[in-house]
């Protein structure tokens, strides 16, 4: 038998361990996927062997490689094969494969129960605390409903470093199972309190990540933490508790108060960075919760400020990089004593650090104001030039927008300038989604603000021109279904007009900018919009030949699109041309252009065309016998320009949802048997809150008939039928890219020899010289300038200022008796959510983890251990089930009074505190407690409360004592409030 | 919480990593990928926290790093955790590393990834810091390491001295001579 085994052993040191195969790999660099294949098949073949140490060599080669990014979920069972091993070796290298491999839905993990369960319950602590660290990776629901009583059960172990783990262990059980929670919450607070350090950090850790998703359910916790503060020095376990009174704060403004003066002493004494740093983080969460009213509010802004601007000026970026952090944050609530930092901020824009130049870029916002807005933006447009990477460029360009549109434009003096930015920004490289916010911006600007519709359509009609003459990019292709739609809505001048038909229609062709443009419609039909407009305008001066001369325009242009491989364009093209022919036919019947209309209907019916048309009939046919001696066309122009009218406006983000359903509409009957019919059902509202305007809703009416598949399947034989036709022209051909079409900017005269000067620069320079003039005339202006200062909060700006800013429309349209609110609520799929318990309610009994031991008998050496345990301390579970626990409750009480008297003023506070908890925590229980069956719960909670009368009869005498006590502490506190209070302050323990 | 730890080299090999929410191994090694590209292109001088990884996390997580000569310690952690301590704790991990491998370098992480696991596992559990004391964590290493070798005993010393030879630096051919040949040769022995 030794002989077997020796001879196992000389056997086995020759098969390949870890370090021939990583050797091996580095070997073999060329052909290293085919090496690691052969190694597998070695791997394989071992695993099959009966030697456990083979084994264990196998899985500990599949653990490197997995990290290599192969799959090894196919050893799962072996690994458990090894992970099950008694030798602590094996163990090791099991556990370590596992925490690598499993997750929570692997297949088998109900297999590894038993077998962890002996591990947690093992004598040596480091196969125990080895389980607790694999388990932590890839505890399932049931495994964590299953183990949570022993784990619990170690948090009372004899020794710390299983204590530790078992803490930190807890907070995946919980996640994973909350039922655990609250029966496990009175043990995890009793370990705020260890004498070991390390598991009082683990305890503070735990129940910091608890907390910080509901933070509200801890807030009872707040003494237990003030007083770990102001007694420990472990700086880790201070950040943490720190962090978590910057969260607590929040929702109880009075712990803000109260820790300020700690954290205020701390940030003067502490010489650590992290811990100065964190202080002064929650120092600034408290002044955010409590805006104004404590006594050094301002003074304690200040301080922060101040120490933050130490830590931005350091040369070391990690501090910098903070120090801009926690700014934006102070931000929000006190731009004022930021914006006294603006050089700081704006010199940061310069860092070579990206991180760095992102958070000043977040900074800016609050630091804009209507005087050096044109400033900061000619600053980042430059950056923007400069600027590397698509990250970076792509941060520059959102903020850049969004400190121009911020607070409806509130900055924004001069809107020609910012077109002329957006203009700018969009003959810059970005990306596509760039575009459509720029396009959105100006199709915004353009509904919004109705003094510079002349101006933004001129703008864009220059845009338009220069997608016709080279191929747009990216960014320009999204804004060009935005120009197209301003361009065509707003412009009123002749010229403009005239010259943006032929643009609009080259835009339209595939060459212009790659056959999937989406702004190609929206260009032809602009072009249409536009040819009306113009031929009214010529119609009422008379001028026939002009409207000749453009119906001949447009029809030139639109034809080559009459047979465009885009259905939407083909259509328009065909709408277009249609009517376009109809005009010209009444104005010129024989005119060469309509012998290429194709749709062209004999001449003389063509009135009874016209009659056909349903609406138009009547009124067209008054117009022809009355007025055709007046107007050229006999009214048909007024009635093509009447299809474009009316104004659109601004559309609230959320009015969509707002439109209440009419009472005799069913929504869950079907309009149409028809299958084909919904399909094309629409998904309205799905992008609101991104912008009022998402895109331009210039078609109304669906163009095609064709159901999508159909459409794709058409534009599919369509295409193969140009790919086999020789005939005909390919589109991808390579096109040359040309830039001199790009008209050059203006230079502005004041400005000597200024290399980068831009177009948008001449509003800034105007803008400087009329301050310069306007500094002389100052004095005399000076009470005015008083005056105003009160209306507005911004010491900056000039009243002239304010007297030539155009008007911008606010808010969008609401249907009728809507009120614009965000009352939607974001459901997230979090674990978190299922740990919102009210950890102050008394435990119940079947929520108890106890009866689970019954089920699942433990192995003798788990026995042992828990009888130790039991006696030295009791456990938990134990002390639930035990009803008559009059000692305890003194005790309790007494241990209560002394935190009470060391903290008394916070223990009162948090009695009012918990006061509100408690009232809104019975209310919301039912819906918050997601996990647990609402019935059972329910009834649960009836017994309860009858419970509590029966008892607080009995107890009426003892509470009156106590009341009378603390009552002399707190005169502000009512009666009520305080019978609820010490219900919780006592909390477990009172009712079972 | 961490969400990951990850350690790789100038080139973007993965020497150790730790995800303590679950990938599948393809999204793992994107993971490494992305963010070695993100952390790789960073001069030194720069600061040590990075947002912007989009396959890990989202706007509340962030990741920071520390450059050690050809090494790459990345953390992605959450808001909960201090920056500033996160990056005490990699100089912890660090420094603990060197004790515990004697100046250590990359080839000791590429041959005993494992070892370095297992002071991870000391420094860290399942995302939750867990132990930021080095003596500690020596300390618990060493009794470990003590108990592995315990069960090893005798048996263990032919092993550690074939590879020891295997390790030697050997001529080429010498060392891809088929070893396994001669334990077949054994066997044919009739005992």
């Amino acid at each position: 038998m030794a002989l077997k085994k020796v001879k196992g052993n000389f056997e086995r040191m020759f098969d390949k361990n870890l370090t021939d195969l990583v050797r091996g790999i580095r070997n073999n660099k060329d052909n290293e996927a085919k090496y690691i294949a052969q190694c597998m098949e070695e791997i394989k073949v071992e695993l099959r062997q009966d030697n456990i140490g083979v084994k264990a060599n196998a899985v500990a080669k599949l653990t490197y490689l997995q990290m290599l990014g192969y799959d090894i979920s196919w050893a799962i069972f072996n690994i458990i094969e090894v992970m099950s091993s008694n030798k602590f070796t094996f163990k090791r290298i099991g556990y370590l494969a596992a925490s690598q491999s499993f997750h929570a839905d692997s297949e088998l993990l109900m297999l590894t129960t038993n077998m962890i369960r002996k591990d947690l319950n093992a004598q040596n602590q480091y196969e125990a605390g080895l389980a607790l660290s694999g388990l932590s990776c890839f505890i399932s629901h049931d495994l964590a409903r299953d183990l949570a009583n022993d784990i619990m059960t170690l948090m009372s172990s004899t020794k710390p470093y299983l204590r530790m783990k078992a803490v930190l262990m807890m907070y995946k059980v919980f996640l994973r199972y909350p039922e655990a929670l609250r029966p496990a919450f009175p043990k995890l607070k009793e370990k705020l309190e260890d004498p070991d350090p390390g598991v009082q950090s683990a305890a503070v850790n735990v129940v910091c990540e608890l907390a910080r998703k509901n933070p509200k359910n801890y807030l009872s916790l707040a003494p237990v933490f003030f007083k770990l503060m102001t007694t420990s020095t472990n700086n880790w376990m201070l950040i943490k508790i720190i962090k978590l009174f910057g969260l607590m704060t929040q929702y109880e403004p009075d712990i803000g108060r109260k820790i300020t003066q700690s954290l205020i002493d701390l940030i003067c004494s502490t010489t650590a960075m992290s811990l100065l740093y964190e202080c002064i983080n929650t120092v600034i969460a408290v002044l955010i919760s409590i805006s104004s009213g404590m006594p050094g509010h301002a003074a304690s802004v200040q301080l922060c400020v101040q120490k933050l601007r130490i830590l931005i000026e350091d040369s070391d970026q990690n501090l910098k990089y903070l120090g801009l952090l926690a700014m934006s944050r102070i931000l929000k609530s006190h731009p004022k004593s930021v914006q006294a930092h603006k050089d700081l901020v704006l010199a940061c824009l310069d860092d070579k650090d990206e991180s760095i130049r992102l958070r000043a870029l977040g900074l800016l916002y609050g630091m804009v104001s209507k005087k050096n807005l044109m400033e900061i933006v000619k600053k980042l447009m430059m950056h923007m030039e400069r600027a590397e990477g698509t990250l970076y460029r792509d941060e520059l360009l959102t903020r850049m927008i969004e400190i121009c549109s911020q607070n409806n434009y509130q900055h924004v003096v001069d809107f020609e300038w910012y077109i002329t930015v957006l203009a700018e920004l969009t003959e810059m490289e970005t990306s596509a989604k760039h575009g459509c916010m720029i396009a959105a911006q100006l199709t915004e600007v353009g509904a919004r603000v109705a003094q510079t519709r002349g101006f933004a359509a001129r703008e864009c009609a220059a845009l338009c021109a220069r997608a016709a003459a080279s191929p747009p990019r990216a960014a320009s292709r999204e804004v060009l279904y935005a120009a197209a739609y301003v361009l065509s809505e707003y412009c009123t001048e002749e010229d403009v007009m005239r010259e943006s038909i032929s643009a609009l229609t080259l835009c339209a062709s595939a060459d212009a900018g790659g056959p999937h443009m989406r702004a190609r419609a929206v260009c032809v039909h602009a072009a249409l919009k536009l040819a009306a407009k113009l031929l009214r305008a010529f119609e009422l001066r008379g001028d026939r030949r002009s409207v000749i001369a453009v119906l001949h325009e447009i029809l030139a242009g639109v034809r080559p699109l009459l047979c465009s491989e885009d259905m939407e364009v083909q259509e328009r093209a065909h709408n277009t041309t249609a009517l376009m022919s109809l005009v010209l036919r009444r104005l010129q019947p024989a005119d060469p252009a309509l012998a290429d209309a194709p749709l062209e209907p004999p001449s003389d019916t063509l009135v009874d065309h016209e009659q056909s048309n349903g609406l138009e009939k009547n009124e067209n046919g008054e117009i022809n016998e009355e007025e055709s001696s007046k107007s050229l066309s006999g009214g048909l122009i007024e009635e093509i320009v009447s299809l474009f009218e009316g104004e659109l406006k601004p559309v609230a983000p959320k009015a969509q949802k707002k439109v209440p359903i009419p009472a005799d509409l069913d929504l869950n009957q079907w309009l149409s048997r028809d299958r084909w019919s919904s399909d094309s059902s629409s998904s309205e509202g799905e992008d609101e809150g991104t912008a009022l305007f998402t895109a331009p809703q210039v078609d109304a009416k669906p163009v095609t008939q064709f159901t999508p598949e159909e459409l794709q399947m058409l534009r599919e034989a369509r295409r193969q039928e140009q790919a086999n036709n020789p005939h005909y022209l390919k589109d991808d051909s390579p096109r040359s890219y040309q830039q001199d079409d790009i008209p050059i900017a203006e230079i502005a005269l004041e400005v000597p020899l200024q290399v980068q000067s831009k177009r948008s620069d001449k509003y800034l320079i105007t803008r400087e010289n009329s301050k310069k003039a306007k500094k002389e005339k100052r004095p005399s202006k000076k009470r005015k300038n008083k005056i105003e200062r009160h209306f507005s909060e911004s010491d900056s700006d000039d009243g002239a200022d304010r007297v030539g800013r155009p008007a911008v429309a606010e808010g969008g349209e609401l249907p009728d008796g809507a009120a614009p609110s965000d009352d939607e609520q974001s459901l997230h799929d979090d674990p978190h959510r299922a740990l919102d318990l009210d950890l102050d309610l008394p435990l119940r009994e079947e929520e108890l983890l106890s009866s689970r031991i019954q089920q699942y008998p433990l192995p003798e050496s788990g026995l042992l251990i828990k009888k130790k345990e039991s006696k030295k301390n009791k456990s938990s579970e134990k002390r639930s089930s035990e009803k008559s626990s009059h000692k305890k409750k003194v005790k309790n009480s007494k241990r209560n009074k002394e935190i009470d008297l060391m903290l008394p003023e916070i223990a009162n506070n948090n009695d009012l505190g918990d006061n509100l908890l408690i009232e809104t925590g019975e209310d919301n229980a039912p819906k918050n407690d997601l996990t647990i069956d609402d019935a059972s719960d329910k009834k649960q909670r009836e017994k309860l409360k009858t419970e509590k009368h029966k008892k607080s009869k009995k107890d009426v005498k003892d509470k009156d004592s106590k009341k009378k006590k603390t009552s002399k502490k707190d005169k502000h506190e009512t009666k009520i409030g305080y019978e609820e209070a010490l219900g919780i302050s006592t909390p477990s323990k009172e009712v079972i | 919480m961490i969400k990951a730890i990850l350690v790789f080299n100038n080139h973007g090999k993965p020497r150790l990593s730790k995800f303590y929410q679950y990938f599948n191994e393809d999204m793992q090694q994107q993971i490494i990928k992305e963010t070695f590209q993100l952390v790789s292109k960073r001069d030194d001088n720069v600061c040590n926290f990075l947002e912007g990884g989009s396959l890990i996390g989202g706007s509340d997580y962030k990741l920071i790093y520390r450059h050690y000569a050809t090494l790459y310690f990345v953390f992605c952690v959450d808001s909960s955790e201090s920056e500033l301590g996160i990056l005490d704790l990699i100089q912890v991990f660090v420094e603990t590393l060197d004790k515990c491998f004697e100046n250590v370098c990359e080839l000791d992480l590429i041959f005993h990834a494992d070892a370095a696991h297992q002071v991870l596992d000391e420094l860290v559990m399942g995302g939750m810091v867990l132990q930021t004391n080095m003596a500690d964590i020596l300390c618990r290493l060493h009794e470990q390491n003590k108990m592995q070798k315990a069960e090893a005993g005798i048996s263990a010393a032919p092993a550690r001295a074939v590879s020891a030879v295997k390790s030697m630096n050997l001529p080429q051919q010498l060392r891809d001579m088929r070893l396994p040949d001669l334990p077949q040769a054994i066997k044919d022995l009739k005992f």
